[in-house]
């Protein structure tokens, strides 16, 4: 090869990392309902974290009897409840719980289901049959009926809850993990890397999570969605957010009792779950879109 | 003068996807008599199995634009209905596939998969007692014993799985085989095993192949003609002769010939090409060899080049062809 | 294959104890005694001692643990509720049909849904009716049951009285909670059917049958379902092992009196005997559905067979 080229390839890998990201975000923006997910996901945790800005905590918390259940008005754009609490402040800030717990549900579970996931596909044997057998025993116990168990033993509270959804949804990661890993462990690279003496962690850290990356990443985004599901409908059960503080689930389940004559503090919170699931798994298939393109043709 | 079984007239194929579009096939003309075999040589992406692909329109639909003719006993295939294609394919034209570990259905006896393929096709109104003693027959033709036939693919190892796909392909004994790099993923050992047999084959039955391969060797062994695909375009094409002892061809076989290694000529070391096949996606202008060519001329780059013909033997290059472009 | 069966029911032993060991652990954490649960608030501390000591409750956590699993090895006794001092399977076996009622007809539903249209959509991948079933199971999929029957209620049952609000006296109560868990379970099959399906369809293998001359019909139905059927059937065993849990949502919605209210009124009150044997029998359930759903793998697929046999 000629010194140009040579250089030129020299470059080229410098670059291959970042012109790899890049190709996914062109290819991620290509694909429009993606896009509306990733905006309106935008605007609701913009709506989140300036919730305060929006409209004060003290009208979503404060009760007031003289405007008990209202219809929408210009006043209360959502209408009320039964306390006279303002719905659509309710549901701005209760998306500061559904969306920090979706997050960080996810974190965590990732992070635990990633290092057990890592250790068995990469080590196999042993270690994957008694992390593996574990990890079966967690998921013959209906993932809600535990959840409620550990709420239960712990309080209701917003960490005991994400305690629980966590540890319910941990196996599934380890197995996403896990599997991802047993299809890069088999690739000649590892072989070789393993040949000229890399330490196991370097081989893990440095050439097999990369490559494991793409479905994990989409998993991971879908399960925020799956993890905003559960933590609302423990919340409904009445196992999760204590009140006065708003949240979606916990609001749906006050609002049984009004259905006949007020259905509209059925919706909102309603569309709001529907709204932020149906986003991140609008986002997740444009994620694997856009990661593997070969699926799509 | 023996008759013609294949023709194809400036076949270009395009895929086109929401991201790119791939020009594979770029007006390529081809032809072939019965009884003989074609040998189409190239590099991985030079459209080879492309052009197979759209022989028996199986490309797809979707995304893939074909243009030109294919003229196959009379008839242009890429005018068939579907209806009118299943007809033809592994009945009249059957294909080899390069993969023997993946294409074969994973969860079949390899003998119903042989028996699918004459039940398609069973013009002769054979009962199933002859359809399996049909596939029994074939098998063995492909050395493989008969009783074999209840087994999975599984229980196969690669030199065998091949075999049940070329028995699956001749088991209506077709007029054209297309063998898409049949020996590609097999051990050397086996590779001249299969080879051996396909050719045995081929000569008993009368039927014309097409050798899709980039080992030399395989087509002196085989071909009557060769066809040399480059970024999706024929740039020589002649009869074995003409391409492997010529004393005129394109820079390109030039380069092919000289990335073997030839033992009676006592050289130093392998001279390869050096740099890549261009990208589909945005082919030069001009030649599109000229970035890679040795003797490239300003002309090149510019202008495509025409074919330059002597007797049967056709070569796209501007080096032979400097008075026609003047 | 009988061996393969035996294995794997052996090795459900040891899950079924961690099961147990994981309950049990997760009730001993939670606040209250059982001797206060019997005898009500008002009872007087020393009585509610006197029969914790009676029940063993005042012995070490591992202690009791063995003593549970000694029990019901030795006696196959699963213990009382401390609510009812009933047998605790009496009130299982009571409440497990409504469960498995609105589980069974579900999981048949949805995969009646889920599969054929997952299957239509990837056949006829980019057309109507493609897009609107992957926007329909888009949109399934992330709308929560629980708010999907609510509304299901206010139109079916109080704008249009079809149906009644909640209960299951008659056939008619179960209509709105099998459509609540059938549209969600078939918005996922959906999904995954046609993403298989597709997979497939691009396998080496469909190519040699169409070269073979098949038609459409032969490919999708000979070549490709059976191939990937394998993940289908996988998620299919795990959905019906969830319906069967996590049907509790949808009762409570509908106010059913089914096998998980029944275990979530006994984790809300603390009757250690019924969430143990509750949650054991669900998981013993899901145990076999698993292994129902593997041996159905060995059955269409020749490869996993071989492996079984060994």
């Amino acid at each position: 090869m000629s010194n140009a080229a040579a250089a030129k390839t020299q470059s080229r890998k410098k670059s291959k990392k970042n012109s790899q990201l890049k190709e996914v975000w062109r290819r991620f923006r290509k694909n429009k309902s993606a896009m509306v997910g990733l905006v309106i996901l935008v605007i609701f945790a913009l709506a989140a974290i300036f919730a305060d800005l929006i409209v004060p905590y003290e009208r979503a918390i404060e009760q007031n009897g003289s405007v008990r259940l209202q219809g929408p008005s210009s006043e209360h754009w959502f209408g009320t409840d039964a306390f006279g609490r303002d719905t659509f402040a309710r549901i701005i800030h209760g998306s500061r719980v559904s969306l920090s717990i979706g997050f960080a549900a996810v974190g965590i579970s990732l992070i635990i289901g990633g290092f057990l996931g890592a250790a068995a596909g990469y080590y196999g044997g042993r270690t994957d049959n008694i992390i593996m057998r574990i990890m079966d025993v967690f998921t013959c116990v209906p993932g809600i009926l535990l959840a409620l168990a550990i709420v239960a033993a712990l309080g209701s509270s917003m960490t005991n809850l994400l305690i629980a959804i966590t540890i319910a949804n941990i196996p599934g990661f380890v197995r996403l993990v896990r599997s991802s890993i047993l299809t890069v462990v088999e690739n000649d690279f590892i072989e070789a890397a393993r040949s000229y003496g890399a330490k196991d962690f370097r081989i893990i850290v440095k050439y097999i999570l990369p490559n494991a990356m793409g479905p994990i990443i989409v998993q991971a985004t879908m399960g925020i969605a799956g993890m905003i599901l559960s933590a609302s409908g423990l919340s409904y059960m009445g196992m999760g957010i204590q009140p006065p503080r708003p949240e979606w689930g916990a609001m749906l389940s006050e609002a049984k009792d009004y259905m006949r004559t007020a259905p509209y503090l059925l919706l909102f919170p309603g569309f709001a779950i529907l709204i932020s699931a149906l986003c991140f798994n609008l986002v997740g298939d444009g994620l694997r879109d856009a990661l593997d393109p070969k699926l799509k043709d | 003068m023996s008759e013609r079984l294949l023709e194809i007239h400036d076949l270009e194929v395009i895929y086109k996807t929401g991201l790119e579009t791939v020009y594979a096939v770029n007006k390529i003309n081809l032809s072939l008599d019965k009884g003989k075999t074609l040998g189409l040589v190239g590099e991985t992406g030079a459209g080879k199995t492309t052009t197979a692909l759209a022989i028996l329109a199986l490309l797809p639909e979707r995304t893939a634009h074909v243009k030109g003719e294919i003229i196959f006993d009379g008839q242009d295939l890429l005018k068939l209905k579907e209806y009118e294609l299943r007809e033809i394919r592994g009945e009249k034209i059957s294909m080899i596939f390069q993969d023997p570990m993946t294409s074969l259905n994973p969860i079949l006896t390899v003998g119903s998969q042989i028996s699918e393929a004459l039940m398609l096709h069973n013009d002769q109104n054979r009962s199933k007692e002859e359809i399996e003693a049909r596939v029994e027959e074939v098998l063995e033709m492909v050395g493989i014993p008969a009783f074999r036939k209840k087994d999975y693919p599984h229980q196969f190892s690669g030199g065998m799985k091949q075999r049940v796909v070329i028995a699956i392909a001749l088991a209506c004994e077709p007029e054209l085989l297309i063998a898409d790099e049949p020996t590609t993923a097999l051990d050397v050992t086996i590779q001249a095993q299969v080879l051996a047999m396909m050719n045995e084959l081929r000569e008993r039955l009368q039927t014309s192949m097409i050798m899709i391969t980039h080992d030399l060797g395989i087509v002196a062994q085989t071909c009557d003609d060769v066809a040399v695909m480059y970024a999706g375009e024929i740039i020589e094409y002649g009869t074995a002769i003409d391409v492997f002892t010529g004393d005129k061809h394109h820079p390109y076989t030039v380069g092919l010939f000289g990335s073997i290694p030839n033992l009676e000529v006592d050289s130093p070391r392998l001279s390869p090409i050096e740099g890549l096949m261009p990208d589909p996606t945005d082919l030069p202008q001009g030649c599109k060899f000229s970035p890679r060519c040795p003797k490239c001329m300003d002309i090149c780059r510019e202008v495509p080049p025409t074919d330059y013909v002597e007797g049967g033997h056709r070569i796209c290059c501007h080096l032979f062809n400097k008075e026609g472009t003047k | 294959m009988y061996k393969y069966v035996i294995k794997r029911l052996l090795l459900t032993i040891p899950v079924l104890l961690g099961v147990t060991f994981i309950v049990f652990t997760i009730m001993a954490l939670t606040p209250g005694d059982p001797g206060r649960l019997i005898l009500g608030q008002t009872a007087r501390q020393e009585a509610v001692d006197q029969l914790n000591h009676e029940l063993g409750y005042d012995q070490p956590f591992f202690t009791r643990f063995f003593n549970y699993i000694k029990d019901i090895v030795t006696k196959f006794d699963f213990g009382v509720s401390y609510r009812t001092q009933q047998p605790v399977f009496d009130e299982i076996w009571a409440r497990f049909p409504f469960t498995l009622r609105l589980a069974v007809f579900s999981i048949i539903f949805s995969s009646l849904i889920g599969v054929s249209l997952g299957i239509l959509s990837a056949v006829k991948q980019y057309t109507f009716i493609d897009t609107f079933s992957t926007v329909m199971a888009m949109f399934f999929a992330a709308i929560p049951g629980f708010w999907l029957g609510m509304m299901l209620i206010y139109f079916f049952a109080y704008k249009i009285p079809l149906f009644p609000t909640n209960g299951a006296d008659s056939w008619d109560g179960y209509v709105l909670p099998i459509i609540t868990m059938t549209l969600g379970g078939a918005a996922s099959l959906l999904r995954l059917t046609r993403s298989t399906m597709l997979e497939t369809i691009r396998a080496d293998y469909i190519r040699t049958a169409r070269a073979k001359g098949a038609s459409q019909k032969i490919v999708i139905w000979r070549h490709a379902l059976k191939n990937a059927l394998l993940p289908i059937i996988t998620v299919l065993g795990m959905q019906f092992g969830g319906l069967l849990g996590g049907a509790v949502i949808t009762e409570t919605v509908f106010a059913i009196p089914g096998l998980g209210m029944h275990i979530v009124t006994a984790i809300r009150q603390k009757d250690v005997p019924v969430v143990m044997s509750g949650t054991l029998f669900l998981a013993a359930l899901f145990c076999i559905i698993m292994l129902l759903v593997d041996l159905l793998y060995a059955f269409i697929d020749p490869r996993i067979r071989a492996k079984y046999s060994r």
